[in-house]
Protein backbone atom coordinates (compact mmCIF):
# COMPACT_ATOMS: atom_id res chain seq x y z
CA UNK A 1 0.00 0.00 0.00
CA UNK A 2 1.37 3.40 -0.92
CA UNK A 3 2.37 5.69 1.91
CA UNK A 4 0.01 8.37 0.54
CA UNK A 5 -2.97 6.08 1.09
CA UNK A 6 -1.67 5.08 4.54
CA UNK A 7 -1.28 8.72 5.50
CA UNK A 8 -4.86 9.47 4.38
CA UNK A 9 -6.12 6.47 6.35
CA UNK A 10 -4.21 7.52 9.45
CA UNK A 11 -5.39 11.12 9.12
CA UNK A 12 -8.95 9.84 9.09
CA UNK A 13 -8.41 7.83 12.28
CA UNK A 14 -6.45 10.55 14.08
CA UNK A 15 -9.33 12.95 13.38
CA UNK A 16 -11.77 10.60 15.10
CA UNK A 17 -9.79 10.09 18.32
CA UNK A 18 -10.45 12.65 21.08
CA UNK A 19 -7.53 14.21 22.93
CA UNK A 20 -6.08 12.02 25.69
CA UNK A 21 -7.89 8.81 24.71
CA UNK A 22 -6.51 5.37 25.41
CA UNK A 23 -6.06 3.25 22.30
CA UNK A 24 -5.00 -0.25 21.30
CA UNK A 25 -3.77 -0.58 17.71
CA UNK A 26 -4.10 -4.18 16.56
CA UNK A 27 -1.60 -4.96 13.82
CA UNK A 28 0.15 -1.68 14.51
CA UNK A 29 3.11 -2.32 12.22
CA UNK A 30 6.02 -0.03 12.97
CA UNK A 31 3.81 2.11 15.19
CA UNK A 32 3.37 5.01 12.74
CA UNK A 33 -0.29 5.55 13.71
CA UNK A 34 0.38 5.13 17.44
CA UNK A 35 3.20 7.67 17.23
CA UNK A 36 0.88 10.16 15.50
CA UNK A 37 -1.81 9.59 18.12
CA UNK A 38 0.75 10.07 20.88
CA UNK A 39 2.20 13.23 19.34
CA UNK A 40 -1.00 14.84 18.06
CA UNK A 41 -3.62 13.60 20.52
CA UNK A 42 -1.53 12.74 23.62
CA UNK A 43 -3.12 9.34 23.38
CA UNK A 44 -2.22 6.61 25.84
CA UNK A 45 -1.31 4.00 23.25
CA UNK A 46 -0.67 0.29 23.13
CA UNK A 47 -0.08 -1.94 20.15
CA UNK A 48 0.16 -5.54 19.08
CA UNK A 49 2.02 -6.68 15.98
CA UNK A 50 3.03 -10.08 14.65
CA UNK A 51 6.24 -9.12 12.81
CA UNK A 52 9.30 -9.03 15.12
CA UNK A 53 11.02 -6.58 12.78
CA UNK A 54 8.15 -4.09 12.96
CA UNK A 55 7.73 -4.55 16.73
CA UNK A 56 11.40 -3.66 17.11
CA UNK A 57 10.89 -0.45 15.13
CA UNK A 58 7.85 0.45 17.23
CA UNK A 59 9.59 -0.18 20.56
CA UNK A 60 12.62 1.81 19.43
CA UNK A 61 10.15 4.69 18.90
CA UNK A 62 9.27 4.35 22.58
CA UNK A 63 5.87 2.74 22.02
CA UNK A 64 4.29 0.03 24.17
CA UNK A 65 3.97 -2.65 21.55
CA UNK A 66 3.93 -6.39 22.12
CA UNK A 67 4.81 -9.04 19.61
CA UNK A 68 1.83 -11.28 19.23
CA UNK A 69 -0.89 -12.76 17.09
CA UNK A 70 -4.24 -10.95 17.19
CA UNK A 71 -6.13 -14.20 16.73
CA UNK A 72 -4.81 -15.66 20.00
CA UNK A 73 -3.27 -12.89 22.07
CA UNK A 74 -6.12 -10.37 22.20
CA UNK A 75 -7.94 -12.60 24.67
CA UNK A 76 -5.56 -11.44 27.45
CA UNK A 77 -6.55 -7.78 27.19
CA UNK A 78 -9.08 -6.80 29.87
CA UNK A 79 -12.63 -5.89 28.92
CA UNK A 80 -13.28 -2.24 28.06
CA UNK A 81 -9.68 -1.43 28.96
CA UNK A 82 -9.23 1.19 26.21
CA UNK A 83 -11.40 3.89 24.69
CA UNK A 84 -10.63 2.78 21.14
CA UNK A 85 -9.48 -0.55 19.77
CA UNK A 86 -8.20 0.13 16.26
CA UNK A 87 -7.82 -2.30 13.38
CA UNK A 88 -6.33 -0.38 10.51
CA UNK A 89 -5.70 -2.15 7.19
CA UNK A 90 -5.34 -5.46 8.99
CA UNK A 91 -8.77 -7.14 8.91
CA UNK A 92 -8.08 -8.70 5.52
CA UNK A 93 -4.92 -10.42 6.84
CA UNK A 94 -6.57 -12.02 9.86
CA UNK A 95 -7.11 -15.77 9.87
CA UNK A 96 -10.30 -15.34 11.91
CA UNK A 97 -11.71 -11.87 11.16
CA UNK A 98 -14.99 -12.46 13.04
CA UNK A 99 -13.18 -13.47 16.24
CA UNK A 100 -10.89 -10.44 15.98
CA UNK A 101 -13.89 -8.11 15.58
CA UNK A 102 -15.51 -9.68 18.64
CA UNK A 103 -12.32 -9.08 20.63
CA UNK A 104 -12.06 -5.47 19.42
CA UNK A 105 -15.49 -4.51 20.72
CA UNK A 106 -14.82 -6.41 23.95
CA UNK A 107 -11.51 -4.62 24.66
CA UNK A 108 -12.46 -1.19 23.35
CA UNK A 109 -15.41 0.88 24.43
CA UNK A 110 -15.48 1.53 20.69
CA UNK A 111 -13.68 -0.15 17.82
CA UNK A 112 -12.43 1.56 14.68
CA UNK A 113 -12.03 -0.74 11.70
CA UNK A 114 -10.51 0.49 8.44
CA UNK A 115 -10.10 -1.87 5.51
CA UNK A 116 -9.67 -1.94 1.73
CA UNK A 117 -12.93 -2.34 -0.18
CA UNK A 118 -12.86 -5.26 -2.59
CA UNK A 119 -16.15 -4.05 -4.06
CA UNK A 120 -14.40 -1.05 -5.69
CA UNK A 121 -15.22 -0.70 -9.39
CA UNK A 122 -11.62 -1.26 -10.48
CA UNK A 123 -11.60 -4.62 -8.74
CA UNK A 124 -14.93 -5.58 -10.26
CA UNK A 125 -13.88 -4.38 -13.72
CA UNK A 126 -10.51 -6.12 -13.45
CA UNK A 127 -12.11 -9.47 -12.71
CA UNK A 128 -14.74 -8.96 -15.41
CA UNK A 129 -12.35 -7.93 -18.20
CA UNK A 130 -9.23 -10.00 -17.48
CA UNK A 131 -10.81 -12.96 -15.69
CA UNK A 132 -7.96 -12.86 -13.19
CA UNK A 133 -7.77 -11.96 -9.52
CA UNK A 134 -7.45 -8.18 -9.37
CA UNK A 135 -4.14 -6.57 -8.46
CA UNK A 136 -4.52 -2.94 -7.51
CA UNK A 137 -2.36 -0.12 -6.28
CA UNK A 138 -3.54 -0.70 -2.72
CA UNK A 139 -3.57 -4.51 -2.97
CA UNK A 140 -0.44 -5.00 -5.07
CA UNK A 141 0.34 -8.68 -4.49
CA UNK A 142 -0.81 -11.61 -6.61
CA UNK A 143 -3.36 -14.01 -5.12
CA UNK A 144 -0.73 -16.61 -4.18
CA UNK A 145 1.72 -14.42 -2.31
CA UNK A 146 -0.55 -11.93 -0.56
CA UNK A 147 -0.97 -11.72 3.21
CA UNK A 148 -4.51 -10.55 2.47
CA UNK A 149 -6.40 -13.80 2.81
CA UNK A 150 -9.84 -12.48 3.79
CA UNK A 151 -10.73 -9.64 1.46
CA UNK A 152 -14.24 -8.29 1.67
CA UNK A 153 -16.46 -5.58 0.26
CA UNK A 154 -18.20 -2.90 2.31
CA UNK A 155 -21.45 -4.85 1.91
CA UNK A 156 -19.73 -8.05 3.13
CA UNK A 157 -18.36 -6.24 6.16
CA UNK A 158 -21.74 -4.81 7.11
CA UNK A 159 -23.31 -8.25 6.77
CA UNK A 160 -20.70 -9.73 9.13
CA UNK A 161 -21.19 -6.91 11.63
CA UNK A 162 -24.93 -7.62 11.57
CA UNK A 163 -24.30 -11.35 12.08
CA UNK A 164 -22.17 -10.50 15.12
CA UNK A 165 -24.86 -8.12 16.44
CA UNK A 166 -22.43 -5.19 16.46
CA UNK A 167 -23.53 -1.57 16.46
CA UNK A 168 -22.13 0.10 13.33
CA UNK A 169 -21.62 3.81 12.99
CA UNK A 170 -19.55 6.53 11.43
CA UNK A 171 -18.94 5.01 8.01
CA UNK A 172 -16.38 7.08 6.13
CA UNK A 173 -15.12 6.17 2.70
CA UNK A 174 -12.04 7.13 0.72
CA UNK A 175 -11.18 7.01 -2.97
CA UNK A 176 -7.54 7.83 -3.68
CA UNK A 177 -7.37 9.59 -0.32
CA UNK A 178 -10.44 11.75 -0.99
CA UNK A 179 -13.68 11.25 0.88
CA UNK A 180 -16.65 9.94 -1.11
CA UNK A 181 -20.24 9.63 0.05
CA UNK A 182 -22.27 8.32 -2.90
CA UNK A 183 -22.14 4.61 -3.79
CA UNK A 184 -19.25 3.85 -1.50
CA UNK A 185 -19.20 0.11 -2.19
CA UNK A 186 -18.55 0.89 -5.85
CA UNK A 187 -16.45 4.06 -5.55
CA UNK A 188 -14.44 3.81 -2.32
CA UNK A 189 -11.14 1.97 -2.22
CA UNK A 190 -11.12 2.14 1.61
CA UNK A 191 -13.79 2.18 4.28
CA UNK A 192 -13.82 2.97 7.98
CA UNK A 193 -16.46 2.07 10.52
CA UNK A 194 -16.91 2.61 14.24
CA UNK A 195 -18.22 -0.47 15.99
CA UNK A 196 -19.43 -1.21 19.47
CA UNK A 197 -21.14 -4.03 21.33
CA UNK B 1 39.07 -5.02 48.01
CA UNK B 2 35.36 -4.61 47.05
CA UNK B 3 33.32 -1.51 47.88
CA UNK B 4 30.61 -2.49 50.33
CA UNK B 5 28.27 -1.31 53.04
CA UNK B 6 26.60 -2.98 55.99
CA UNK B 7 22.80 -2.79 56.02
CA UNK B 8 21.45 -0.65 58.88
CA UNK B 9 18.88 -3.18 59.95
CA UNK B 10 18.58 -6.94 59.93
CA UNK B 11 16.97 -8.66 56.96
CA UNK B 12 13.98 -10.89 57.55
CA UNK B 13 14.19 -13.65 54.99
CA UNK B 14 11.45 -15.61 53.21
CA UNK B 15 12.62 -18.66 55.15
CA UNK B 16 11.60 -16.89 58.35
CA UNK B 17 15.19 -16.51 59.51
CA UNK B 18 16.80 -13.16 60.23
CA UNK B 19 20.19 -12.06 58.98
CA UNK B 20 21.99 -9.29 60.89
CA UNK B 21 24.91 -7.08 59.83
CA UNK B 22 24.52 -7.91 56.15
CA UNK B 23 27.38 -6.80 53.89
CA UNK B 24 26.40 -5.74 50.37
CA UNK B 25 29.17 -5.12 47.84
CA UNK B 26 28.31 -2.70 45.07
CA UNK B 27 29.68 -0.50 42.31
CA UNK B 28 28.29 2.75 40.93
CA UNK B 29 28.98 4.78 37.82
CA UNK B 30 27.87 8.33 36.95
CA UNK B 31 26.30 10.89 39.27
CA UNK B 32 22.90 10.90 40.90
CA UNK B 33 20.89 13.87 39.60
CA UNK B 34 19.85 16.49 42.16
CA UNK B 35 16.23 15.35 41.83
CA UNK B 36 17.28 11.71 41.97
CA UNK B 37 15.63 10.98 38.64
CA UNK B 38 18.40 9.15 36.80
CA UNK B 39 19.13 6.06 38.90
CA UNK B 40 19.36 2.75 37.04
CA UNK B 41 19.75 -0.48 38.97
CA UNK B 42 21.40 -3.32 37.05
CA UNK B 43 20.74 -6.83 38.37
CA UNK B 44 23.25 -9.54 37.59
CA UNK B 45 22.78 -13.17 36.61
CA UNK B 46 23.71 -16.38 38.46
CA UNK B 47 27.47 -16.11 38.06
CA UNK B 48 27.66 -12.37 37.47
CA UNK B 49 28.66 -9.74 39.96
CA UNK B 50 28.69 -6.00 40.58
CA UNK B 51 31.41 -5.37 37.96
CA UNK B 52 29.04 -4.56 35.09
CA UNK B 53 31.41 -2.37 33.14
CA UNK B 54 34.96 -1.10 33.46
CA UNK B 55 37.56 -3.49 34.84
CA UNK B 56 36.82 -6.27 37.31
CA UNK B 57 38.70 -5.57 40.52
CA UNK B 58 39.47 -9.25 41.13
CA UNK B 59 40.00 -10.77 37.67
CA UNK B 60 41.23 -7.66 35.85
CA UNK B 61 38.90 -8.59 32.99
CA UNK B 62 36.27 -6.30 31.43
CA UNK B 63 32.86 -6.15 33.14
CA UNK B 64 30.14 -8.60 32.08
CA UNK B 65 27.86 -6.10 30.26
CA UNK B 66 30.25 -3.70 28.56
CA UNK B 67 28.07 -3.91 25.43
CA UNK B 68 25.06 -2.38 27.23
CA UNK B 69 26.55 -0.19 29.94
CA UNK B 70 29.15 2.48 29.24
CA UNK B 71 29.80 5.75 27.43
CA UNK B 72 27.54 6.15 24.39
CA UNK B 73 25.59 2.98 25.25
CA UNK B 74 21.90 2.65 26.26
CA UNK B 75 22.90 2.82 29.93
CA UNK B 76 25.42 5.61 30.05
CA UNK B 77 27.28 7.02 33.07
CA UNK B 78 27.11 10.44 31.39
CA UNK B 79 23.30 10.40 31.77
CA UNK B 80 22.56 7.77 34.41
CA UNK B 81 23.55 6.98 37.95
CA UNK B 82 24.18 3.26 37.57
CA UNK B 83 24.20 0.90 40.52
CA UNK B 84 24.89 -2.82 40.63
CA UNK B 85 25.32 -4.91 43.75
CA UNK B 86 26.51 -8.44 44.25
CA UNK B 87 23.45 -10.51 45.19
CA UNK B 88 22.78 -11.70 48.72
CA UNK B 89 24.28 -15.19 48.84
CA UNK B 90 26.91 -14.25 46.26
CA UNK B 91 30.66 -14.46 46.67
CA UNK B 92 32.02 -11.14 45.40
CA UNK B 93 31.85 -9.28 48.69
CA UNK B 94 28.17 -9.54 49.60
CA UNK B 95 26.98 -11.64 52.53
CA UNK B 96 27.02 -15.27 51.48
CA UNK B 97 28.15 -18.70 52.59
CA UNK B 98 31.82 -17.78 52.04
CA UNK B 99 31.54 -14.69 54.28
CA UNK B 100 32.82 -14.95 57.84
CA UNK B 101 30.16 -15.97 60.35
CA UNK B 102 29.66 -13.09 62.82
CA UNK B 103 30.21 -15.38 65.81
CA UNK B 104 33.29 -17.43 65.01
CA UNK B 105 34.73 -15.69 61.96
CA UNK B 106 34.85 -18.97 60.01
CA UNK B 107 32.94 -19.14 56.71
CA UNK B 108 29.18 -19.48 57.13
CA UNK B 109 29.16 -22.60 54.94
CA UNK B 110 25.85 -24.41 55.17
CA UNK B 111 24.99 -22.43 58.30
CA UNK B 112 24.04 -19.62 55.91
CA UNK B 113 20.24 -19.44 55.55
CA UNK B 114 18.65 -20.44 52.25
CA UNK B 115 17.73 -17.25 50.43
CA UNK B 116 15.28 -16.34 47.67
CA UNK B 117 15.19 -13.90 44.76
CA UNK B 118 12.87 -11.71 46.88
CA UNK B 119 15.47 -11.70 49.68
CA UNK B 120 18.08 -10.50 47.17
CA UNK B 121 15.74 -7.71 46.06
CA UNK B 122 14.91 -6.61 49.62
CA UNK B 123 18.65 -6.39 50.31
CA UNK B 124 19.09 -4.23 47.18
CA UNK B 125 16.26 -1.94 48.26
CA UNK B 126 17.80 -1.53 51.72
CA UNK B 127 21.16 -0.77 50.10
CA UNK B 128 19.57 1.90 47.87
CA UNK B 129 17.90 3.48 50.91
CA UNK B 130 21.33 3.85 52.48
CA UNK B 131 22.84 5.22 49.29
CA UNK B 132 20.09 7.86 49.20
CA UNK B 133 18.46 6.50 46.06
CA UNK B 134 14.65 6.64 46.18
CA UNK B 135 12.76 6.02 42.98
CA UNK B 136 14.53 4.22 40.16
CA UNK B 137 14.39 5.42 36.57
CA UNK B 138 14.90 1.81 35.57
CA UNK B 139 15.76 -1.61 36.83
CA UNK B 140 17.25 -3.91 34.22
CA UNK B 141 18.68 -7.40 34.09
CA UNK B 142 19.04 -10.57 32.07
CA UNK B 143 18.43 -14.16 33.13
CA UNK B 144 18.41 -14.25 36.97
CA UNK B 145 18.81 -10.48 36.77
CA UNK B 146 15.48 -10.37 34.92
CA UNK B 147 13.85 -12.34 37.73
CA UNK B 148 15.06 -9.79 40.27
CA UNK B 149 13.70 -7.08 37.99
CA UNK B 150 10.23 -8.67 37.95
CA UNK B 151 10.42 -9.22 41.70
CA UNK B 152 11.28 -5.52 42.10
CA UNK B 153 8.10 -4.53 40.25
CA UNK B 154 6.04 -6.85 42.44
CA UNK B 155 7.59 -5.85 45.79
CA UNK B 156 8.03 -2.13 45.14
CA UNK B 157 5.27 -1.19 42.67
CA UNK B 158 5.81 2.57 42.98
CA UNK B 159 9.58 2.70 43.20
CA UNK B 160 10.42 1.85 39.57
CA UNK B 161 9.62 3.80 36.39
CA UNK B 162 10.78 1.24 33.88
CA UNK B 163 11.32 -2.46 34.15
CA UNK B 164 13.45 -4.33 31.61
CA UNK B 165 13.67 -8.12 31.85
CA UNK B 166 15.77 -9.88 29.22
CA UNK B 167 16.02 -13.63 28.53
CA UNK B 168 14.19 -14.36 31.74
CA UNK B 169 11.20 -16.13 33.26
CA UNK B 170 8.65 -15.69 36.02
CA UNK B 171 9.43 -19.14 37.45
CA UNK B 172 11.92 -21.95 37.20
CA UNK B 173 10.67 -24.87 35.12
CA UNK B 174 11.21 -28.55 35.96
CA UNK B 175 13.94 -28.60 33.30
CA UNK B 176 15.64 -25.54 34.83
CA UNK B 177 15.58 -27.14 38.28
CA UNK B 178 16.83 -30.43 36.83
CA UNK B 179 19.97 -28.86 35.35
CA UNK B 180 20.69 -27.04 38.60
CA UNK B 181 20.29 -30.24 40.58
CA UNK B 182 22.89 -31.91 38.33
CA UNK B 183 25.25 -29.04 39.13
CA UNK B 184 24.64 -29.16 42.86
CA UNK B 185 25.09 -32.92 42.96
CA UNK B 186 28.40 -32.54 41.12
CA UNK B 187 29.57 -30.07 43.78
CA UNK B 188 28.39 -32.20 46.67
CA UNK B 189 29.84 -35.41 45.19
CA UNK B 190 33.33 -33.89 45.29
CA UNK B 191 35.04 -35.16 48.50
CA UNK B 192 36.61 -31.71 48.90
CA UNK B 193 33.13 -30.24 49.52
CA UNK B 194 33.12 -31.79 53.05
CA UNK B 195 29.47 -31.07 53.74
CA UNK B 196 30.11 -27.44 52.83
CA UNK B 197 32.73 -27.06 55.55
CA UNK B 198 35.81 -26.55 53.37
CA UNK B 199 38.52 -23.96 53.94
CA UNK B 200 38.80 -20.94 51.64
CA UNK B 201 40.72 -21.91 48.49
CA UNK B 202 40.37 -25.64 49.24
CA UNK B 203 36.83 -26.07 47.95
CA UNK B 204 35.36 -28.70 45.62
CA UNK B 205 36.85 -27.24 42.47
CA UNK B 206 36.39 -30.40 40.38
CA UNK B 207 32.71 -30.67 41.28
CA UNK B 208 32.12 -26.98 40.74
CA UNK B 209 33.87 -27.14 37.35
CA UNK B 210 31.55 -29.98 36.27
CA UNK B 211 28.54 -27.97 37.50
CA UNK B 212 29.70 -25.03 35.40
CA UNK B 213 30.26 -27.24 32.35
CA UNK B 214 26.74 -28.64 32.53
CA UNK B 215 25.22 -25.22 33.10
CA UNK B 216 27.26 -23.64 30.33
CA UNK B 217 25.67 -25.97 27.76
CA UNK B 218 22.27 -24.55 28.70
CA UNK B 219 23.48 -21.03 27.92
CA UNK B 220 24.29 -21.94 24.32
CA UNK B 221 22.29 -23.40 21.47
CA UNK B 222 22.80 -26.51 19.39
CA UNK B 223 23.17 -24.36 16.27
CA UNK B 224 25.61 -22.05 18.05
CA UNK B 225 27.74 -24.98 19.24
CA UNK B 226 27.73 -26.50 15.78
CA UNK B 227 28.77 -23.20 14.23
CA UNK B 228 31.53 -22.58 16.78
CA UNK B 229 32.91 -26.12 17.22
CA UNK B 230 31.13 -28.67 15.07
CA UNK B 231 32.96 -32.01 15.38
CA UNK B 232 36.34 -30.35 15.03
CA UNK B 233 39.23 -31.92 16.93
CA UNK B 234 41.41 -30.08 19.42
CA UNK B 235 45.10 -29.77 18.45
CA UNK B 236 45.16 -33.17 16.76
CA UNK B 237 44.44 -34.72 13.40
CA UNK B 238 42.82 -37.93 14.56
CA UNK B 239 40.88 -39.36 17.47
CA UNK B 240 43.11 -40.47 20.36
CA UNK B 241 41.04 -43.54 21.27
CA UNK B 242 41.24 -42.29 24.85
CA UNK B 243 39.50 -39.83 27.09
CA UNK B 244 41.51 -36.69 26.47
CA UNK B 245 39.66 -33.64 25.23
CA UNK B 246 39.69 -34.83 21.61
CA UNK B 247 36.98 -32.46 20.52
CA UNK B 248 37.17 -28.68 20.61
CA UNK B 249 33.86 -28.52 22.49
CA UNK B 250 35.32 -30.71 25.24
CA UNK B 251 38.36 -28.52 25.56
CA UNK B 252 36.18 -25.41 25.59
CA UNK B 253 33.91 -26.73 28.34
CA UNK B 254 36.87 -27.88 30.45
CA UNK B 255 38.34 -24.40 30.16
CA UNK B 256 35.00 -22.82 31.12
CA UNK B 257 34.77 -25.09 34.16
CA UNK B 258 38.34 -24.53 35.28
CA UNK B 259 38.36 -20.76 34.95
CA UNK B 260 35.03 -20.53 36.79
CA UNK B 261 36.32 -22.08 40.02
CA UNK B 262 38.92 -19.33 40.38
CA UNK B 263 36.22 -16.70 40.78
CA UNK B 264 33.25 -18.51 42.31
CA UNK B 265 32.57 -20.17 45.63
CA UNK B 266 31.00 -23.65 45.47
CA UNK B 267 28.61 -23.11 48.39
CA UNK B 268 27.53 -19.80 46.90
CA UNK B 269 26.71 -21.73 43.70
CA UNK B 270 24.47 -24.04 45.75
CA UNK B 271 22.66 -21.15 47.42
CA UNK B 272 22.12 -19.00 44.36
CA UNK B 273 20.92 -21.90 42.20
CA UNK B 274 18.54 -22.82 45.05
CA UNK B 275 17.17 -19.27 45.09
CA UNK B 276 16.55 -19.60 41.33
CA UNK B 277 14.80 -22.94 41.72
CA UNK B 278 12.55 -21.57 44.43
CA UNK B 279 11.55 -18.67 42.18
CA UNK B 280 7.90 -18.70 41.16
CA UNK B 281 6.65 -15.14 41.18
CA UNK B 282 2.96 -16.03 40.69
CA UNK B 283 3.13 -18.23 43.76
CA UNK B 284 3.80 -15.12 45.88
CA UNK B 285 0.64 -13.44 44.47
CA UNK B 286 -2.00 -16.04 45.13
CA UNK B 287 -1.03 -18.15 42.12
CA UNK B 288 -2.00 -15.49 39.59
CA UNK B 289 0.96 -13.73 37.96
CA UNK B 290 -1.20 -10.76 36.93
CA UNK B 291 -1.84 -9.98 40.58
CA UNK B 292 1.89 -9.33 41.05
CA UNK B 293 1.68 -6.38 38.66
CA UNK B 294 -1.73 -4.92 39.54
CA UNK B 295 -0.33 -2.11 41.67
CA UNK B 296 2.72 -1.36 39.55
CA UNK B 297 3.04 2.05 37.96
CA UNK B 298 6.01 0.97 35.82
CA UNK B 299 6.34 0.48 32.09
CA UNK B 300 7.66 -2.95 31.19
CA UNK B 301 9.97 -4.16 28.44
CA UNK B 302 10.31 -7.91 28.00
CA UNK B 303 12.85 -9.29 25.53
CA UNK B 304 13.44 -12.93 24.59
CA UNK B 305 15.70 -14.67 22.07
CA UNK B 306 14.48 -17.23 19.57
CA UNK B 307 17.30 -19.72 20.24
CA UNK B 308 17.16 -19.46 24.06
CA UNK B 309 15.92 -22.80 25.38
CA UNK B 310 16.83 -22.09 29.01
CA UNK B 311 14.25 -19.30 29.37
CA UNK B 312 12.39 -19.62 26.07
CA UNK B 313 10.02 -17.14 24.44
CA UNK B 314 7.04 -19.10 25.78
CA UNK B 315 8.11 -18.11 29.32
CA UNK B 316 8.53 -14.47 28.27
CA UNK B 317 5.04 -14.57 26.77
CA UNK B 318 3.65 -15.85 30.05
CA UNK B 319 5.00 -12.68 31.70
CA UNK B 320 3.68 -10.50 28.88
CA UNK B 321 0.20 -12.02 29.10
CA UNK B 322 0.11 -11.36 32.84
CA UNK B 323 1.20 -7.75 32.31
CA UNK B 324 -1.37 -7.23 29.57
CA UNK B 325 -4.10 -8.72 31.75
CA UNK B 326 -3.03 -6.37 34.57
CA UNK B 327 -3.47 -3.44 32.18
CA UNK B 328 0.20 -2.48 32.29
CA UNK B 329 2.15 -0.73 29.56
CA UNK B 330 4.34 -3.42 28.08
CA UNK B 331 6.68 -3.78 25.15
CA UNK B 332 7.69 -7.27 24.14
CA UNK B 333 9.90 -8.47 21.33
CA UNK B 334 11.58 -11.75 20.51
CA UNK B 335 14.96 -11.02 18.96
CA UNK B 336 16.73 -13.38 16.61
CA UNK B 337 20.12 -14.79 17.55
CA UNK B 338 21.83 -18.13 16.97
CA UNK B 339 23.61 -17.98 20.34
CA UNK B 340 20.95 -19.16 22.78
CA UNK B 341 20.54 -17.76 26.27
CA UNK B 342 23.91 -16.00 26.17
CA UNK B 343 22.54 -13.69 23.46
CA UNK B 344 21.68 -11.12 26.14
CA UNK B 345 25.41 -10.63 26.80
CA UNK B 346 26.43 -10.50 23.14
CA UNK B 347 26.12 -8.08 20.23
CA UNK B 348 22.61 -9.23 19.34
CA UNK B 349 21.03 -7.14 16.58
CA UNK B 350 18.23 -4.97 17.95
CA UNK B 351 19.00 -5.48 21.64
CA UNK B 352 20.65 -2.14 22.37
CA UNK B 353 18.26 -0.24 20.08
CA UNK B 354 15.21 -1.66 21.85
CA UNK B 355 16.58 -0.98 25.34
CA UNK B 356 17.67 2.53 24.33
CA UNK B 357 14.32 3.39 22.68
CA UNK B 358 12.40 2.04 25.63
CA UNK B 359 14.52 3.89 28.19
CA UNK B 360 14.35 7.18 26.32
CA UNK B 361 10.55 6.98 26.26
CA UNK B 362 10.55 6.57 30.04
CA UNK B 363 11.44 10.14 30.82
CA UNK B 364 15.09 9.33 30.40
CA UNK B 365 17.26 12.43 30.62
CA UNK B 366 18.46 13.36 27.12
Amino acid sequence: MSSRITAAQHRQIVRLIPEGSSVLDVGCGDGALLARLRDEKHADGRGIEISPRLVREAVVRGLSVVQGDATHDLAEFPEKSVDYAILSETLQAMSEPAEVLRQLVRIGRQAIVAFPNFGHWRVRLGLLTTGRMPVTRWLPQSWHDTPNIHLCTIADFLALAADLHLQVGGGTFLARGQEVTMWPNLRADHALFILSQ
Amino acid sequence: MHTSLVLDSALTLDSGQTLGSVHIAYETWGTLAADGSNAVLVCHALTGDQYVTGTHRLTGKPGWWTRMVGPGLPIDPARHFIICSNVLGGCMGSEGPASPHPEDGRPWGLRFPVITIADMVRAQAAMLDQLGVGKLLAVIGGSMGGMQVLQWAALFPNRVNSVIAIASASRHSAQNIAFHEVGRQAVMADPAWKGGDYLPGKGPSKGLAVARMAAHITYLSEAGLTEKFGRRLQNRNARSFGFDADFQIESYLRHQGMSFVDRFDANSYLYVTRALDYFDLADTCGGNLSNCFMKSTARFCIISFDSDWLYPTAEAKRIVQALVAAGRHVSFVELSSPFGHDAFLLDTPGLNEVVDGFLRASGDPA
